[in-house]
């Protein structure tokens, strides 16, 4: 038995993205507990619900993360309609869903990049991230952002994607699903990648589920769980099926979540070939929000649940969020428990965190 | 079944490909159509109803009526575009472009010309000049309609009153 020390783990470290402090007790080599400790960005948009009415806070939430930002949106249109019994037009719901799983790509892709840095692959990093480039730029050509959307309103969406559009993004989806494949392959078939993830931070279903794990973090260790599977917007007709693995290591987590881009590519094509071809983009909505809501959504990273309540006045009284990172974080503490000292940055850039929006 | 040197054919077509950056700045950027930038005034247009500043979620904005001005501070703006679609005479849009780096923040004033305040000055004249003439003729109006009870008042008291003695 060695002697047990206690190295701190961030908030600045060259392999984070965003603030996260975390105390690693270490034995020897190997991690006997984790601690985490967040706190480093906290903004408090929560509170300023209140400030604004509700129309205009929407502005505020989308703007909780720059990766989830659709995902911020869309689950607090969907709390506010909710509490007012607004029926979204149809077209509406597909052309969320669209961009909804385009954000997911772009996320995923950047998680890919992210976690080949993480393993020292930086030729593999930039491919990666080139190829969510396109994605973006797609992004940008449909809403007129790059990362934060704005073409949500509570009652539809603002903007439509025209047939041109709708074409030029089926194009060059089959060219990113093309190049996605060749870089994935190194992923999942490299030797030096897998000596990596294979077998690295298991976290066993029953761990998965005692610790309310979400997203793909609990679909890799073999839990069915995906809001989407609720179907809200038009994922009831898409026939959407969850992407699940069973090992529970990096490597699952890594196979869920490429497998989840291809997913996404095939409801996006799916959507554009469902989608009615004409409809309205909105409903007028007046009066302001009277009672209390729950909508719960499945972002790229979990699932996101997003509580309002209001009581007749145009502002929220109260309005909260719960993001799948906060939820991650328990099975991180798992999954670093009896780990190697040298596989600290890669598992934790498995749960894929954004601390942005966990500190709110 | 695992295998080294998986992402050589990925490097070999990346090494004999062009480059998939451009050369900024000597190559400009192309923005695309409905692309957010900034936000763009049609100043003269404007009507300084105040819309725009009780729309937005920084507050970023403020309007001077009585000046025809019309302030953004660019920093601060998110490109949200709610002040675009509460505008009622769509004289805001927002346009391709980002905003430039600056060592300051500061805001940018927008001016009404010369022509549209002296007319807008011009019909807020005839405006208070008419509701100035309106207000007097309510008040004669209202003042003889008082005079007229006052004096069916007095008649009427004048009847109820008993007839004096003759002797």
């Amino acid at each position: 038995m060695g002697k047990k020390s206690v190295i701190p783990f961030g908030p600045q470290h060259p392999v984070l993205p965003e603030p996260i402090h975390l105390d690693l007790v270490v034995e020897d080599e190997r991690i006997v507990e984790a601690i985490p400790n967040i706190g480093f960005i906290h903004r408090g948009l929560e509170g300023l619900a209140p400030d604004r009415d509700f129309q205009k806070y929407l502005y505020v939430v989308e703007r909780t993360c720059g990766i989830c930002s659709f995902g911020h949106g869309l689950g607090y249109v969907e709390s506010i309609e909710g509490i007012m019994n607004v029926e979204v037009p149809e077209r509406a719901k597909y052309l969320r869903v669209v961009w909804a799983e385009m954000a997911r790509m772009t996320s995923h892709l950047m998680w890919l990049g992210f976690t080949a840095d993480a393993f020292g692959f930086e030729s593999l990093f930039y491919e990666a991230w080139r190829i969510r480039e396109k994605v973006l730029d797609l992004m940008e050509m449909t809403t007129g952002g790059r990362l934060i959307y704005s073409v949500l309103k509570v009652g539809g969406v603002l903007k439509d994607i025209t047939p041109d559009m709708q074409k030029k993004i089926l194009d060059d989806l089959n060219e990113i699903e093309k190049e996605t494949r060749e870089m994935t392959r190194t992923f999942l078939d490299d030797y030096s990648v897998k000596t990596r993830l294979v077998g690295v931070g298991v976290l066993t279903k029953q761990q998965a589920h005692d610790v309310g794990a979400c997203g793909p973090m609990a679909r890799a260790s073999g839990i069915v769980c995906d809001m989407r599977m609720r179907g809200y917007e038009a994922y009831a007709d898409l026939g959407f099926e969850p992407v699940v693995s069973q090992d529970g290591d990096s490597y699952a987590r890594c196979e869920v979540r490429i497998n989840e881009i291809f997913a996404s590519i095939e409801l996006v094509r799916r959507a554009f070939e469902r989608m009615p071809k004409e409809g309205d983009l909105a409903v007028t909505v007046k009066g302001n929000p009277d009672g209390e809501y729950f909508a719960r959504i499945e972002q790229p990273r979990g699932e996101a649940i997003f509580y309002s309540e209001g009581h007749g006045k145009p502002a929220l009284d109260r309005f909260r969020l719960r993001t799948p990172t906060f939820a991650n974080l328990q099975a991180l503490c798992e999954t670093l428990k009896g780990a190697e000292y040298a596989d600290v940055p890669i598992l934790i850039l498995t749960i894929d965190p954004c601390i942005s929006c966990t500190e709110r | 079944m695992s295998r080294v040197m998986k992402f050589a054919p990925v490097i070999l077509k990346n090494l004999f490909s062009k480059p998939v950056t451009r050369q900024y700045p000597a190559v400009p950027i192309q923005y695309p159509e409905g692309d957010r930038g900034h936000i763009e005034i049609q100043i003269d247009r404007c009507i300084s109803c105040g819309m725009c500043v009780r729309s937005c979620p920084t507050g970023t904005l403020s309007v001077d009526r009585m000046k025809g001005t019309w302030t953004i501070n660019r920093f601060d703006c998110v490109q949200c575009g709610y002040c675009v679609l509460k505008c009622p005479v769509k004289c805001l849009s927002i346009v391709p472009g980002y905003q430039v780096p600056e060592r300051e923040k500061t805001a940018q004033t927008y001016q009404k010309s010369p022509e549209v305040l002296k007319a807008e000055a011009e019909k807020r004249a005839k405006q208070a000049a008419l509701a100035k003439e309106m207000a007097a003729k309510k008040a004669a109006a209202l003042k003889a309609k008082k005079e007229a009870e006052a004096a069916a008042a007095a008649g009427k008291a004048a009847e109820a009153a008993p007839a004096p003695a003759e002797n």
